[in-house]
C-alpha cells in the first residue's frame, strides 16, 4: 500500500531502454559515417604527438638535462633549485624510466600547447562578455567534474584507441584552470589603466595587446602551471586508452600487484611534477617583478 | 605645436542605470538626485551642465566626492556616454563621433592624467611616456625621441629606463604629465591628477604646470578637491553640487560673491589676502591721484604691506596701461581680507 513511496517513481523500464539504445545507436550511425571525418581533422594533432615524442626520445640525454637546468636557471636564478631539478630527472633515468619519462613530458608538453592554445582565446573571449562567461561557466564545471571515463567512451569510439583518443582526455580536464585564469587576469586589470589605454585612443587590439594581456600574464602563468599538473595526474587514465608512457607500467603494476614497479613510476610521475610546477611557477614569479615595491 | 581650441558644453545630461533615457525628461522637469535614486533606481550624475572654455585657459572644477567631476571630465573625450546633450570640440559634437573618428579624436586632441598615475608597471618610464605616440602609430626612434624630451621637461632625465614602481608617488605623476604631453594634444585633462601627492610636492607639481602652461598654452581641465590648488592653478573655476553647476566664474568671483551657503562653505577658509586682487575693491578716485601706486592685479596682502612698508594709508590703483583708476584705503583693504565684503 506504501508501495508508491518506497518505491521511486521511475520511468517505465521498457521506454528507458528504447531511449538509451535510440542514443546509442544513432550515435554509432555518426560515428560510421563521420568517423573518418574526424580522425582527418585531428591528424595534425596526432603527428605533432608523433613528432615530440621522437624528439624527446632522439636527443641525448645529457642534452636533455642540459635544458632542463638551463629552463630552471633561467626561471629562478637559484642554484638549488637547478641542481634539484636535474638530479631528480637524473635518478629517474638511473632507476630505468627514462623512455617512459620522455614519452610522458613530450605527452605533457603536446597537451599544453593545444590547452593554452586553445584556453587563452576562449579565456579573452570571456573576459570580454558576461553573457559568454556565464555561459562558458557551467561548461567548465563539467569538463573538470565529469568522470574522464564518461567523455573516453564516445572520443574512443570516434578515434579509436590511441595517442590522440588520450591527448583530448588530458586536454579536456587540463583545460579549465587555464581559461578560468585568463579570464580572471584580464577582468582583473586595473580600471584606470584600461581608462588611460582608452584616453590615448587605444584600438581594442592595441589595448588587449598592450594593456589586458600583459597584466594579466602572471595570473594566466598561474593557469599554465595548473593545467600542467592536471595534465600529469591524467597520465595513468590516459595510458588505459594506449598513451605510452609511465602510466602504462602504473597500470601493468595494478593488475598484477607489483608494488615495487608502481611505487617506482608513481615516484617518476611526482617527479617531473615537482620539476614542471617549480619551473614554471619561477617564470610566473619573473613576470610578477615590476608590479611589486621598490625592492626589484 | 597645436593651436589652443576650446571646449564647448551645452545641454549634458548623464543618468546612471539601466534605462536613462526614460528618465531624462523627468529629470529635466526639476526631478532631484534622490528622488530619482529612491523611486527609479537611477543615478544623477550630471543635470544640465552648461560650460565653455576658452581656447589656452585652465579651467577648474571642484566640488566634494561624488558630486560628478570625473563623471563630467570623461565625457570630454566620452570614456562615458552622455545621456543627452552635446560636447563641441574644433567645431565638432564629440558626441556624434563614431568609433573610428573617437579613437582618432582622442589620439590626437586630447590627453588624461589620472589620480592614480595608471602607467603600465611593465613597462619603463620611457616606454610609458610614448604610449600615446605608439598608439599613434609613430615609429620607435621618434617616439623615443620625443619622450625624451618630455621626460626631462618634467624633471626625470636619468629614471626613462626605470619602471613605475620603482618611483615615488611624485615622479611616477611626472610620467603620467610627461605621458600626456608627449601626445602634444591641445586638451589636457587632470582628475584629481594631484589628490594622491603631499602638499609640498602638489606644490611643485603645480609650478610644473604652470610653467608648461606659459610656454604651450594647452586648454586644460583640470579637477580638484583643494580650493587654494584651484586658486592657484585656474583661470576660471566651476563648482558641482549633486551633477550640477551651482557657480563658473574667476576664483575672486566666488569668494567676493558666493552663491549660496554650499559655495562660502567652500571659500570660507581662503586666504583672502592673497585671492582678492586690488581693483575688484578700490574705490572712486576722489580728487589728483597721488601718494605710492599700486597695479589693479595686486593682491590685498601686497596692498597691505606696501602701505605699512611705505607709512601711509592709501594706494592709488593702476590699471594695465598704468592709469590711475581708484583708490584703495588701509581700511578697507584690511576689512576685505578679514572676510568682510
Ligand atoms: N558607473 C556608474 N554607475 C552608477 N553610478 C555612478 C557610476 N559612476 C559614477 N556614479 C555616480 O555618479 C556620481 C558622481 O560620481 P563621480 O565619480 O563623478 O564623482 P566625483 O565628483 O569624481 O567624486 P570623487 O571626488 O570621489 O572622485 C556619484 O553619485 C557616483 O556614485
Ligand atoms: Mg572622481
Amino acid at each position: 500500500m506504501l508501495d508508491w513511496m518506497n518505491r521511486f517513481p521511475q520511468m517505465n523500464e521498457e521506454t528507458l531502454r528504447n531511449l538509451k539504445r535510440f542514443i546509442d545507436d544513432n550515435f554509432r550511425e555518426f560515428t560510421r559515417s563521420y568517423g573518418a571525418m574526424i580522425e582527418g581533422f585531428f591528424d595534425p594533432l596526432r603527428q605533432m604527438l608523433i613528432q615530440a615524442e621522437r624528439l624527446m626520445l632522439g636527443m641525448p640525454w645529457l642534452l636533455v638535462l642540459l635544458i632542463v637546468g638551463a629552463l630552471a636557471w633561467a626561471g629562478s636564478r637559484s642554484v638549488r633549485l637547478m641542481a634539484a631539478s636535474v638530479l631528480t630527472l637524473a635518478a629517474i633515468g638511473y632507476f630505468g624510466m627514462w623512455e617512459d619519462t620522455m614519452r610522458t613530458i613530450a605527452m605533457i608538453l603536446v597537451c599544453t600547447l593545444v590547452a593554452i592554445c586553445i584556453g587563452i582565446p576562449l579565456g579573452i573571449l570571456m573576459a570580454r562578455s558576461n553573457r559568454v562567461q556565464s555561459g562558458m561557466n557551467p561548461v567548465l564545471d563539467v569538463m573538470q567534474t565529469m568522470p574522464s571515463f564518461v567523455y573516453l567512451i564516445p572520443v574512443v569510439m570516434l578515434l579509436g584507441i590511441g595517442r590522440v583518443a588520450g591527448m583530448i582526455a588530458v586536454v579536456v580536464y587540463a583545460l579549465p584552470p587555464i581559461v578560468r585564469l585568463t579570464n580572471l587576469g584580464v577582468r582583473e586589470v586595473d580600471r584606470e589603466v584600461i581608462e588611460a589605454a582608452d584616453a590615448f585612443g587605444s584600438s581594442a587590439w592595441q589595448k588587449l595587446w598592450n594593456v589586458q594581456l600583459p597584466l594579466a600574464l602572471p595570473t594566466i602563468m598561474a593557469g599554465v602551471n595548473q593545467t600542467i599538473m592536471m595534465a600529469l595526474a591524467m597520465v595513468v587514465i590516459a595510458s588505459m586508452i594506449g598513451v605510452q608512457g609511465l602510466g602504462q607500467p602504473v597500470l601493468r603494476a595494478i593488475s598484477n600487484q607489483y608494488f615495487t614497479l608502481g611505487l617506482f613510476n608513481g615516484f617518476a610521475i611526482v617527479g617531473i611534477a615537482i620539476i614542471f610546477d617549480r619551473i614554471s611557477q619561477a617564470f610566473g614569479r619573473r613576470l610578477q617583478k615590476h608590479r611589486g615595491g621598490m625592492d626589484v | 605645436m597645436s593651436e589652443p581650441i576650446g571646449i564647448e558644453i551645452r545641454n549634458l545630461y548623464k543618468i546612471f542605470g539601466a534605462r536613462p533615457l526614460d528618465y531624462v525628461d523627468a529629470v529635466r522637469r526639476g526631478m532631484t538626485k534622490t528622488e530619482l535614486n529612491q523611486k527609479h533606481r537611477h543615478v544623477l550624475g550630471l543635470r544640465d551642465i552648461n560650460i565653455s572654455v576658452e581656447p589656452g585657459t585652465i579651467q577648474v572644477i571642484m566640488g566634494l566626492s561624488g558630486s560628478g567631476k570625473s563623471t563630467l571630465i570623461r565625457h570630454i573625450n566620452r570614456l562615458i556616454e552622455p545621456t543627452a546633450g552635446e560636447i563641441v570640440i574644433d567645431g565638432q559634437d564629440v558626441v556624434a563621433m563614431s568609433p573610428a573618428e573617437l579613437r582618432e579624436f582622442r589620439r590626437h586632441k586630447t590627453a588624461m592624467v589620472f589620480q592614480k598615475f595608471a602607467l603600465l608597471p611593465h613597462r619603463t618610464v620611457l616606454d610609458n611616456v610614448a604610449y600615446g605616440l605608439e598608439v599613434q602609430g609613430v615609429a620607435q626612434a621618434q617616439r623615443h625621441r620625443a619622450a625624451m624630451n618630455w621626460i626631462e621637461r618634467v624633471g626625470l632625465a636619468g629614471y626613462e629606463s626605470r619602471y613605475p614602481s620603482q618611483l615615488s608617488g611624485g615622479m611616477q605623476q611626472r610620467v603620467g604629465l610627461a605621458r600626456a604631453l608627449a601626445n602634444d594634444a591641445p586638451i589636457l585633462l587632470m582628475d584629481e591628477a594631484y589628490s594622491a601627492l603631499d602638499p609640498l610636492i602638489r606644490y611643485d607639481m603645480q609650478t610644473v604646470l604652470l610653467d608648461l602652461q606659459k610656454e604651450f598654452r594647452k586648454t586644460i581641465i583640470f579637477i580638484t578637491h583643494d580650493f587654494d590648488e584651484a586658486l592657484r592653478i585656474g583661470d576660471r573655476i566651476a563648482l558641482l553640487r549633486d551633477g550640477s553647476i551651482i557657480q563658473e566664474g574667476t576664483g575672486q568671483e566666488m569668494v567676493l560673491q558666493p552663491a549660496d551657503d554650499y559655495v562660502s562653505s567652500f571659500v570660507q577658509h581662503v586666504d583672502r589676502a592673497k585671492v582678492v586682487q586690488v581693483a575688484s575693491v578700490m574705490q572712486p578716485l576722489t580728487a589728483e591721484a597721488q601718494g605710492p601706486a599700486i597695479p589693479g592685479r595686486a593682491n590685498l596682502g601686497e596692498a597691505i604691506r606696501m602701505m605699512s612698508a611705505e607709512g601711509v594709508d592709501r594706494l592709488t590703483v593702476l590699471d594695465q596701461a598704468g592709469r590711475a583708476v581708484g583708490l584703495v584705503p588701509m581700511t578697507r583693504a584690511v576689512a576685505v581680507a578679514a572676510g568682510g565684503s
